[in-house]
């Protein structure tokens, strides 16, 4: 491909190849922090679908070693939001070395707290939130689990900030660098964000799993305990390769569902699912 | 009519609080049963009839009420879910 980009993030490697330009000049900059990949784990390319849509209208296809078929193309101007989604995609289809757990994942003292929740519970933003509240930021997108040790492994992608989270990331990082805001995505507005310096830097320590929850913004503050059964099922929901891995998935579930409490968290706002938090934190 | 479980080879069960996970290498499928399946399939290491594995079951667990129209409906539903075949 004309234009390229490698990039490490966490234990994953990435190369990006692209028709244009741009998407990679943008890409390039955000994660001019990251090391780049000795070895691309997956490829994705953002091409044209036909040649001269390279200038007229140009529409970016989605491509790698894992497709979906039916992926629309996206407008050139939002060819930074296709190449976050490919780099996604080939991990949640093509991921075998960890579980992965749809969820945000900070760190402290070595020990992780684990968010997931359907996409608007707010796991990103409370990510976001308590990173700012002295958290290691380790991901808002994929815990990844390894069966063979119990231990998360940071995957600090860039933050994919989504309506009114774009105004909390905002404020609650007034210096954080923050990519294009890119409007009328079919996610909606989208601005991402450069994680903090010591979540890229540190991005290469795991941590062992201590408490997760399942966070759900906009109702009073509550919390609920969340038996391990409970908890066990909604994970395999919100993992992308449970099935894949077969019964090292389940060995890997079932130990951590057994091994940590799980919580319910309702949450009005951020600054009380922060209190909210701390206070499970100090009982862990 | 008997009633056949796989082998404990084939199932790795792990307790989670009232229920109990169950991955069946055969299919790699998950379970999540709820008593009384898996003490059905735990008992269920030889081929048995409904009569002999009620007998089997009253004996290991000491069933207070043994009902077996209730037996033979949580078979059925094991068999749906492929966790035991007829023999």
């Amino acid at each position: 491909m004309k234009h390229a980009l490698s990039v490490r993030i966490g234990p994953v490697g990435f190369r990006i190849g692209s028709d244009w330009r741009a998407p990679i000049e943008q890409l390039t900059d955000l994660y001019r922090d990251y090391p780049t990949a000795p070895i691309a784990d997956y490829t994705v390319r953002l091409f044209a679908s036909r040649a001269w849509r390279r200038w007229v209208r140009p529409s970016v296809t989605i491509g790698g070693d894992y497709m979906l078929p039916e992926a629309a193309p996206l407008p050139l101007s939002q060819g930074l939001l296709a190449a976050e989604m490919a780099m996604n995609l080939q991990l949640a289809l093509g991921h075998r070395r960890h579980l992965l757990l749809h969820a945000s994942v900070v760190e402290r003292d070595g020990r992780a707290l684990l968010m997931t929740g359907e996409s608007g519970a707010g796991k990103s933003t409370l990510a976001t939130l308590l990173a700012a509240h002295g958290w290691r930021f380790m991901g808002d997108e994929f815990a990844l689990l390894d069966g063979e040790t119990g231990q998360i492994h940071a995957f600090p992608r860039l933050i994919s900030l989504k309506g009114t989270s774009v105004a909390a990331a905002t404020s609650a990082w007034p210096d954080g660098r923050f990519g294009p805001l890119l409007a009328g995505t079919p996610k909606g507005d989208i601005r991402h964000l450069v994680p903090p310096v010591d979540a890229i830097a540190r991005m290469d320590e795991p941590a062992i799993p201590a408490l997760l929850l399942f966070p759900r913004h906009g109702f009073a503050a509550d919390t609920r305990e969340v038996p391990a059964s409970e908890a066990f099922v909604r994970l395999t929901q919100a993992s992308t390769n449970y099935v894949a891995l077969g019964e090292a998935g389940f060995a890997a579930l079932t130990g951590l569902v057994r091994a940590i409490p799980a919580r319910a968290i309702d949450y009005p706002d951020g600054a009380t699912a922060i209190r909210q938090v701390e206070e499970l934190w100090a009982r862990t | 009519m008997r009633y056949r479980a796989p082998g404990a080879d084939a199932l790795i069960a792990t307790d989670l609080d009232h229920f109990t996970a169950l991955f069946h290498r055969t299919s790699g499928i998950t379970h999540l049963l709820a008593s009384p399946a898996p003490e059905i399939l735990a008992t269920l290491t030889t081929p048995m009839t409904l009569d002999e594995l009620m007998a089997a079951l009253v004996r290991d667990y000491a069933l207070a009420d043994p009902d077996r129209a209730a037996l033979s409906a949580r078979l059925d539903e094991l068999i749906a879910s492929g966790l035991v075949s007829p023999a």
